[in-house]
């Protein structure tokens, strides 16, 4: 393995599928020693699942993998890791508590007679990694005192001290700040240099012509081509990665807006620093910003009440007290959360007892005799309505895929029969099939005079469905655009804290 | 489309597999059923049967609320000593020749109040079930000690506890009243569970407590209920424990709440919550019971048939682990 040339890392005709979804058909990646490899894509265009398939998380259903001239069929990320490929996740996998040293050599710490840990050594061997990749921390740090750039570069250490020959960093400059972005991409330069293969995952173009050296584009889990950065502009890169226009994606109607029918005016509450907003019948309001902004707890403060300290809501004029989700969807606001499996769905029940969890007492009498042939009636038109593939209603919501069972959500919001609906991230983790049929049913909503608030980290999808645009930033409200003035460039300078003087200049 | 068709396609592959995996309790039943009766003429008769069914019913009707709680993802350690309390509270006011019905009224509320005092403390205190429950298991069973004195209470000799007696030893239609109680509380459970809002509720909370909050559904109200219904049930079953004795021990119940437990767990039920039936509890309360009376036909000594009681829940519990 000597000199910093060759092929380190080839994968061939990968293919995969899970239950109903082919998620990779016929993918290949090639990472060089000393180059950095953009891979690129949509949400759900098969990104993660050919990483997990690389580190063994899942196994293949055909193709190859050859890591360093030898078959890389690895059991698990401990097995890859140890063989020499390093994943850096968006989400980091630090020990908060533990010291820098701790975290990178955890679990192989230096240890002496009777498993005595050799702190000094320890400690040595990591300064020694900081060093090297310029970060003026001892080692002894807390991690959890570090900034979210400083933690990403005690990942990146750990890779090293892995000796890790791929390093693979999936949207390492999400949350990161310019300087911080600075530091990384000398790091990475560095790594180039030193003979390293980097693949790296995300979604900003920019950063891509900036450091890249080659990019591979995926689109609905096929290969759509390998291209040398220099030899492509960013036009025809999105024009891989989409394969159809924008305006194809998201359909628009017009609906004449009506009346105000949820307002919240300068609302403090934890993580809100006065927020105040308005949305009209048959208006879909977006809501853009960054991880952290603030976005979510806006809408659970909205809609659960709690911890607000100043600032209120009202729905058609009236002051609301919200105190529990109960109270939200008697007044006729529903809120689909962006996590369906940990608080939006009930992965263990059918489609039938999620669906109607919200609206049991309209299909029940005052005894709490649920009347079997109403529930059947309600359910089996939301299926239908929804076109929400399952073998039968009694079927184990967790069963389904990710498109199916948010369609499942979204119609267990529905049965509350609200004239708000709060969708926060509605297409996370759905393919893109499933996202148009979800894009038809919310514009669907909004025909029929719903007020729609759309919560979502994907720029296009907000700039495609939205009337009119809220960027959040750190808490408040940075940025108002209506549909016609918005694009990516402005949402995201008011998303990183500019104020929309700035973003226009 | 293609998930459709594997879905069902599965389905009916393993439908055969399936329905005996999920029937195991019930073949296990009737499979002790009949290797015993094999081995013991006496066993397969109808004054044994009725036999094991009324010695059955106490830890069947506590197991009935345990399964409420145990759905909810909670456990209840305490219903041994409100059964205790309960009984004795009962006994007292039969002594006293109060009305029955007072008797009974006043007993069934106690248990329903603490019960009740269980699931507030885990709800609004945000205390884990076990921690609450083995609290309010050691109160209870002080406040026991203290109301009785620490001696049995009995019933006396009147009118009133002659008819009293009627819950735990009477019979109706030639089937022992216990026996009644017992189908009853099933019925009404499973009624409750599967056609009620409070049933599915129960399930909802105890497959994911965020979510069903998410729902707008007052979950403190819910755990709240099924600790006063398993508080009620217990009542109920020391009123039948101290009916049959005609008069209330100090130290009644105890351990009782391992065996609703193991019920419960025997009839599929999972401690995760959210899943499980109540017929499950029904059948692991049954093979509990019938286990404990061939043992003693079959001569096994008490100390031994501790330990098959033991492998027999120990089994039970790694094939449903293993059909998973």
């Amino acid at each position: 393995m000597d000199g910093a040339q060759g092929t380190l890392l080839t994968l061939e005709g990968i293919e995969k599928s899970f239950p109903g979804v082919k998620a990779l058909d016929g993918v290949s990646l090639r990472v060089e020693a000393g180059r950095v490899m953009a891979l690129v894509g949509e949400n759900g265009a098969g990104k993660s699942t050919l990483m997990k398939v690389l580190t063994g998380i899942y196994k293949a259903d055909a193709g190859s993998i050859v890591f360093l001239g030898k078959p890389g069929i690895f059991k698990g990320p401990r097995e890859s890791q140890k063989a020499g490929i390093s994943i850096i996740h968006q989400e980091l996998n630090l020990l908060p508590e533990l010291s820098i040293a701790e975290n990178i050599f955890l679990g192989r710490e230096p240890v002496g007679a009777f498993g005595r840990i050799l702190w000094s050594e320890l400690y040595e061997k990591a300064d020694a990694l900081l060093r090297k990749l310029g970060v003026n921390r001892p080692a002894r740090t807390r991690v959890g005192e570090l900034g979210i750039g400083e933690q990403q570069m005690v990942e990146i250490a750990k890779a090293l001290s892995f000796e890790s020959r791929v390093i693979i960093m999936d949207e390492p400059t999400d949350t990161l700040t310019d300087t911080e972005t600075r530091a990384l991409f000398a790091v990475i330069d560095e790594l180039r240099h030193a003979g390293h293969g980097i693949v790296y995952i995300s979604h900003r173009l920019k950063e891509i012509f900036e450091i890249c050296d080659d990019v591979t584009v995926l689109r609905d889990g096929k290969f759509i081509g390998e291209r040398r950065v220099t030899d492509i502009d960013e036009d025809t890169l999105i024009e891989m990665m989409v394969g159809r226009k924008l305006e194809e994606q998201y359909p628009r109607v017009h609906v004449g807006a009506g009346n105000v029918s949820l307002e919240v005016h300068d609302l403090v509450a934890p993580g809100l620093n006065g927020v105040s907003l308005a949305v009209r019948e048959g208006e879909i309001l977006g809501i853009s910003g960054l991880m952290g902004a603030g976005r979510t707890e806006l809408m659970k403060a909205i809609f659960c009440g709690y911890g607000i300290r100043s600032g209120g809501v009202a729905m058609f004029g009236e002051p609301l007290r919200i105190s529990s989700p109960g109270e939200a969807l008697q007044a006729g606001i529903a809120y689909i959360s962006e996590d369906r499996k940990a608080d939006g769905l009930i992965l263990g029940l059918s489609v039938k007892e999620n669906m109607t969890l919200s609206a049991l007492k309209r299909i029940s009498n005052a005894a709490g005799h649920i009347r079997t042939p109403d529930e059947h009636t309600a359910v089996d038109g939301f299926i239908n309505a929804f076109n929400i593939r399952t073998p039968s209603r009694e079927q184990s919501v967790g069963n389904l895929s990710g498109g199916n069972q948010q369609k499942v959500a979204i119609a267990k919001g529905l049965m509350s029969q609200p004239k708000v609906l709060i969708l926060d991230e509605p297409t996370r983790g759905v393919d893109v099939g499933a996202k148009k049929e979800i894009y038809h049913l919310i514009n669907q909503f909004k025909q029929e005079g719903m007020s729609i608030i759309l919560v979502s980290s994907e720029m296009p999808e907000v700039l495609g469905m939205s009337d009119r645009i809220l960027v959040m930033h750190q808490g408040r409200i940075s940025g108002e655009f209506s549909a016609a003035e918005a694009d990516q460039e402005k949402l995201m300078a008011c998303a990183i804290g500019r104020t929309r003087k700035e973003a226009q200049a | 489309m293609s998930s459709t068709k594997s879905a069902s396609h599965a389905e009916e592959g393993v439908s055969l597999k399936q329905r005996l995996i999920q029937q195991k309790t019930l073949i296990a039943l009737v499979v002790m059923i009949i290797v015993v009766s094999l081995l013991n003429p006496n066993f397969f008769t109808t004054g044994n049967l009725l036999n094991i069914l009324r010695q059955t019913a106490v830890n069947a009707i506590i197991a009935v609320g345990m399964t409420f709680v145990i759905l909810t993802a909670g456990i209840d350690l305490s219903v041994g000593s409100v059964l205790a309390l309960c009984g004795a509270i009962g006994a007292s006011l039969i002594a006293a020749e109060l009305p029955i019905v007072l008797a009974v009224g006043a007993a069934l509320g106690s248990g329903i109040l603490l019960g009740a005092a269980s699931g507030v403390i885990i709800s609004k205190g945000k205390v884990q079930a076990f921690i609450a429950t083995l609290v309010s298991m050691t109160m209870v069973r002080g406040l026991t000690l203290v109301y009785t004195d620490g001696r049995p209470i009995s019933t006396g000799f009147t009118d009133t506890a002659d008819a009293f007696s009627y819950i735990g030893t009477g019979y109706l239609l030639g089937i022992p009243v216990p026996i009644w109680i017992m189908a009853v509380v099933f019925a009404a459970a499973w009624y409750v569970l599967k056609h009620t809002r409070l049933g599915r509720y129960v399930y909802a909370l105890g497959g994911n407590e965020a979510a069903t909050r998410l729902s707008g559904i007052n979950v403190d109200r819910i755990k709240i209920t099924v600790y006063a219904i398993a508080g009620f049930l217990s009542a109920l079953a020391g009123l039948v424990v101290t009916s049959r004795l005609s008069s209330a021990q100090p130290t009644a119940g105890a351990g009782y709440e391992l065996d609703a437990i193991a019920a419960v767990v025997l009839g599929g039920t999972s401690l995760m919550g959210g899943k499980g039936t109540i017929m499950g509890t029904l059948l692991g309360a049954l093979i509990i019971g019938f286990l404990n009376n061939a043992l003693n036909l079959l001569d096994v000594s008490s100390y031994y048939q501790m330990i098959a009681k033991a492998l027999v829940i120990l089994l039970a519990v790694l094939v449903d682990t293993k059909s998973k």
